[in-house]
């Protein structure tokens, strides 16, 4: 590349538009910086924040050990950035490159960064919704509400939904010594996360925590008295249950809706984008110049036969942002791939927990290490005679080992003989996952390579 | 020249001061096979993965003879202790580890090594107060071997007096563990399991006093206090103690003493040093890279046959990840052999990595980056006398003997 090419001037005086500032959003655009973007970077943000953390909304905030508006994101260095806060996007027009904003405003670009996220799924029923006492949690000024009403000491908290977040609400409120309820539409927790295997230690954790946990079960409405605060919940049971908080956890949905006819191919799953972070338009050609990170992207993964991923995982969207950045300001055959291998942790009840790959995609599950009863273990999740995915209770100094056996595509089940390995062997059970969406082909493909620019893809054609 | 011989150069007294331009050679093979069957990993992703494969142990008991029909020396074997939790694996590592851990850190304890912040300071400033008046001191003897010692002795609950004792049983049980001594190794072996057995017995002693009266000391907490995962049984707390007091000062005291001669070695960081005491975390960070106390572990075992780097470590095999050499791997850290405080992205391996990560981490930073501070800030025109100093005789817990360095007086304290 010469080193006047359209890459080079674009680096000097280019304008690019980041919505979104957030943890995809703030990475890459620091990102920018670092790799020696010197043109105009515009920061569009919706929440009036500086960029800030969300994992300890759930976990130190809700114990009150650290207060909501304590989570900034430490800055890896000055991004010399305008910034347009507490405005949010509310259109795209790709012809003019154009960004507007919700105080009518437009923001000009040359490339622009969709970083917007997720936000929570809200309560289906407007009314209860509404009441004093319904809360979600999402943002800092979430967490501040909620972990307000947890200190005055209400009575007993619904948590509805017992993915991470809510298992992580309800771990947080036992710590704080209140009653907690959970309702769960699945047959156990994390159950859509880790599968039936995983679910029922989890179950068990929290039972032994003093949760009383309700599975297979959904929570028909919620009544309020007449000065509009929440009073009980109604269960499909036919029961019902006095409380005065209720958590409403049912998961994330995508900020994408401001990009409705804009052309691009954005829906309720995200916005696609291909390996290197290019957003796909409706008709499914990339675009040149609109890229996308962070929890709001989908894209596909050669490991996991090139389906396109959604991760709602802090590590995703730091990795895919500064790949983003990396490729907005370079040409072509500099540009890296993005291919991070899903992880994420949780904190509950006292255990650690790790994942790594894709679990859902795994048809069955081993212990490799430790012991489901005693809680401390690994277990790897296999897809077609390989590893997957693999998630560890209180082990993650393990992690590392698994993420290399999926991105070789190691054998399942694991045949290793290794330190801690579960007295009767390694056993394959069905990992039990409720609804299997599992894709019936696909390469094999084995990722080598240590850092972001030295990695490779081997590809290894289907066997005849 | 085979690589075969390198480890053996490395380990070699005659190349103590500088074994980086070997560790440099040893990296052309990354997983190198020796005459006796030993593998010895020099490269840096591949001794990070190894550090977190489940298929090698810290476990002695899963080692197989050496092709001479021998089998490696280990100087916890035959003692009348059972091994520490540095030599053991899962599930039993993790309950010692687990509960030693109590006292120490999070989450029971997790202001624990924050809180000794006034006390090492003062510990310090000591120290260097009892320099006034001189031109010249060893930096070792006067400064980085007292101050481990006394804070692991307060830490612990063991009367700072006794010092001269467990002094000797240390650096018997420190040299029991060189790999390749010069000479008779099999009388050190003896020495050191002697050596080990007697720091049992008088620990076993404290112990019994403590739990008689118990302080707020560490020894204390372990023999009284309970968890989830219960107490520590009699012999099991005897053996954690051996190992704490021992890895508690014998590695910090390197990371002082490189330290200096690292900042001496370059004084203009050292100026910077005393310009920004902020400095001193990244510093210390790079220093863990750079001169890192444990230069290699030599004692760990293969218990299936292991590709890496496409060699194949056969099962039963001893395995030595050679940190020392891993932290300098270009292919890891840009311009790997400066020494630059203001490197980011430094992960090095310079407390291991995964099960077995430097128990004592949080506290070994703080001592040095209080040590090094003040050193840099009360010194007045330090300078080496001796470069390079004379070392120590073991290979993988590295670092000066002595370290005399000559000053035109202190400043004053703050
Ligand atoms: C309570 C909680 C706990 C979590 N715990 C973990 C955990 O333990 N481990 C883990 O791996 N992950 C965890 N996560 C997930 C992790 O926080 C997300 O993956 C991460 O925040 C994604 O970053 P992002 O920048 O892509 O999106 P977000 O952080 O969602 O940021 C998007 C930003 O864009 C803004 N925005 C949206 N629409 C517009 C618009 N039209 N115009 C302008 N701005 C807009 C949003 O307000 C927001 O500020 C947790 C998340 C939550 C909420």
């Amino acid at each position: 590349m010469s080193v006047d090419g359209p890459a080079a001037t674009f680096r000097r005086r280019g304008r690019i538009v980041v919505v979104g500032a957030s943890l995809a959003g703030l990475r890459a655009a620091e990102t920018l910086r670092e790799e020696g973007f010197t043109g105009t970077l515009t920061m569009v943000g919706d929440e009036p924040r500086e960029p800030y953390d969300r994992p300890p909304l759930s976990k130190q905030v809700l114990l009150g050990k650290t207060p909501a508006d304590g989570t900034a994101l430490p800055r890896r260095r000055a991004i010399d950035a305008e910034w347009r806060l507490g405005v949010a996007a509310t259109g795209l027009d790709l012809t003019e490159k154009r960004v507007r904003l919700a105080d009518g405003q437009e923001v000009a670009f040359d490339r622009l960064l969709i970083a917007t996220g997720t936000r929570a799924r809200p309560w289906p029923r407007d009314a209860e919704a509404d009441l004093d006492g319904v809360f979600v949690l999402r943002t800092s000024d979430d967490a501040a509400r909620l972990d307000r009403r947890l200190a005055a000491g209400p009575r007993r908290v619904l948590v509805i939904g017992a993915g991470f977040t809510g298992s992580e609400v309800a771990s947080a409120c036992r710590e704080r010594g209140l009653e907690v309820t959970v309702a769960e539409r699945g047959p156990a927790p994390l159950v859509g996360a880790l599968g039936g295997v995983i679910g029922a230690v989890a179950a068990e954790l929290q039972r032994e925590h003093g949760v009383d946990l309700r599975c297979c079960i959904t929570v028909t409405a919620l009544e309020g008295d007449p000065a509009g605060r929440l009073r009980r919940a109604h269960l499909s049971d036919g029961t019902a249950l006095d409380v005065d908080v209720a958590v409403i956890a049912l998961g994330a949905m995508r900020n994408t809706e401001w990009l409705a006819g804009s052309g691009l191919g954005a829906g309720p799953r995200g916005v696609a984008c291909d390996a290197g972070c290019r957003a796909f338009d409706v008709h499914g050609i990339v675009t040149d110049d609109i890229f996308v990170a962070g929890d709001v992207a989908r894209s596909p993964h050669p490991l996991f036969g090139y389906q396109f991923l959604s991760l709602e995982h802090w590590g995703n969207a730091v990795a895919q942002a500064e790949v983003a950045a990396h490729n907005m300001i370079s040409a072509g055959p500099d540009r890296r791939p993005h291919l991070w291998v899903p992880a994420f942790w949780s904190a509950q009840f006292g255990v650690n927990i790790k994942s790594v790959g894709v679990p859902p995609m795994g048809e069955e599950i081993a212990v490799t290490q430790g012991s489901l009863a005693g809680r401390r273990f690994a277990a790897a999740y296999g897809f077609q005679g390989r590893v997957i995915a693999a998630v560890t209770f209180d082990h993650a100094r393990w992690i590392d080992f698994y993420r290399e056996r999926i991105e070789a595509a190691a054998p399942f089940p694991p045949d290793f003989t290794g330190v801690d390995r579960p007295p009767e062997g390694i056993r394959p059970v069905s990992a039990d996952f409720p609804d299997p969406a599992l894709p019936t082909h696909g390469p094999t493909v084995t990722l080598s390579g240590y850092s972001p620019s030295d990695r490779r893809l081997t590809f290894t054609p289907a066997r005849a | 020249m085979t690589s075969g011989t390198l480890l053996y150069q490395i380990t070699d007294y005659a190349n103590r001061a500088d074994p980086y331009p070997l560790y440099a050679e040893l990296r052309r093979t990354p997983v190198a096979r020796q005459d006796d069957g030993v593998y010895a990993v020099s490269t840096y992703w591949e001794i990070s993965s190894l550090l977190h494969d489940p298929r090698l142990s810290s476990d002695a008991r899963n080692r197989v003879p050496l092709a001479d029909g021998s089998l490696p020396p280990d100087p916890e074997e035959d003692s009348t202790l059972p091994p520490s939790f540095l030599r053991l694996d899962p599930p039993e590592h993790d309950r010692m580890r687990r509960l030693a851990t109590r006292p120490f850190g999070p989450p029971n304890c997790p202001r624990r090594i924050h809180d000794m912040y006034g006390e090492l300071t003062r510990m310090v400033s000591g120290l260097i107060d009892g320099l006034d008046g001189r031109e010249q001191a060893d930096i070792v003897d006067d400064f980085a071997y007292p101050f481990p010692v006394m804070v692991i002795c307060n830490l612990l609950g063991v009367p700072h007096q006794d010092e001269a004792r467990f002094h000797g049983w240390a650096d018997a049980i420190v040299s029991g563990l060189d790999p390749n001594p010069a000479e008779g190794p099999a009388e050190r072996q003896r020495v050191a399991q002697q050596a080990r057995t007697e720091l049992g017995g008088y620990l076993a002693g404290l112990i019994e006093e403590h739990r008689r009266a118990p302080g707020h000391d560490m020894l204390s907490a372990l023999a009284t206090e309970a968890g989830p995962d219960g107490r520590m049984s009699q012999l099991e707390l005897i053996t954690t103690a051996v190992l704490l007091l021992i890895a508690g000062h014998e590695t910090t005291v390197n990371l002082i003493t490189n330290g200096t001669l690292t900042l001496l070695r370059h004084p203009e960081i050292l100026d910077r040093l005393r310009a920004d005491p902020g400095l001193a975390v990244p510093l210390v960070e790079e220093l863990l890279r750079y001169e890192p106390p444990v230069q290699l572990l030599p004692q760990r075992t293969a218990l299936a046959d292991i590709d890496v780097a496409g060699t194949l470590i056969p099962k039963g095999s001893p395995v030595w990840l050679m940190l020392a050499s891993g932290n300098r791997d270009p292919r890891r850290f840009a311009d790997a052999d400066r020494f630059d405080p203001g490197r980011r992205d430094n992960q090095h391996l310079g407390f291991g990595s995964g099960i077995h990560y430097c128990f004592g981490a949080p506290l070994a930073r703080l001592e040095a980056q209080i040590a090094l501070t003040e050193l840099a800030r009360r010194l007045v025109n330090p300078s080496l006398v001796a470069d390079p100093p004379p070392y120590r005789q073991n290979p993988v817990l590295r670092g000066p003997r002595h370290l005399p360095v000559a000053f035109d007086g202190l400043a004053t304290r703050f």
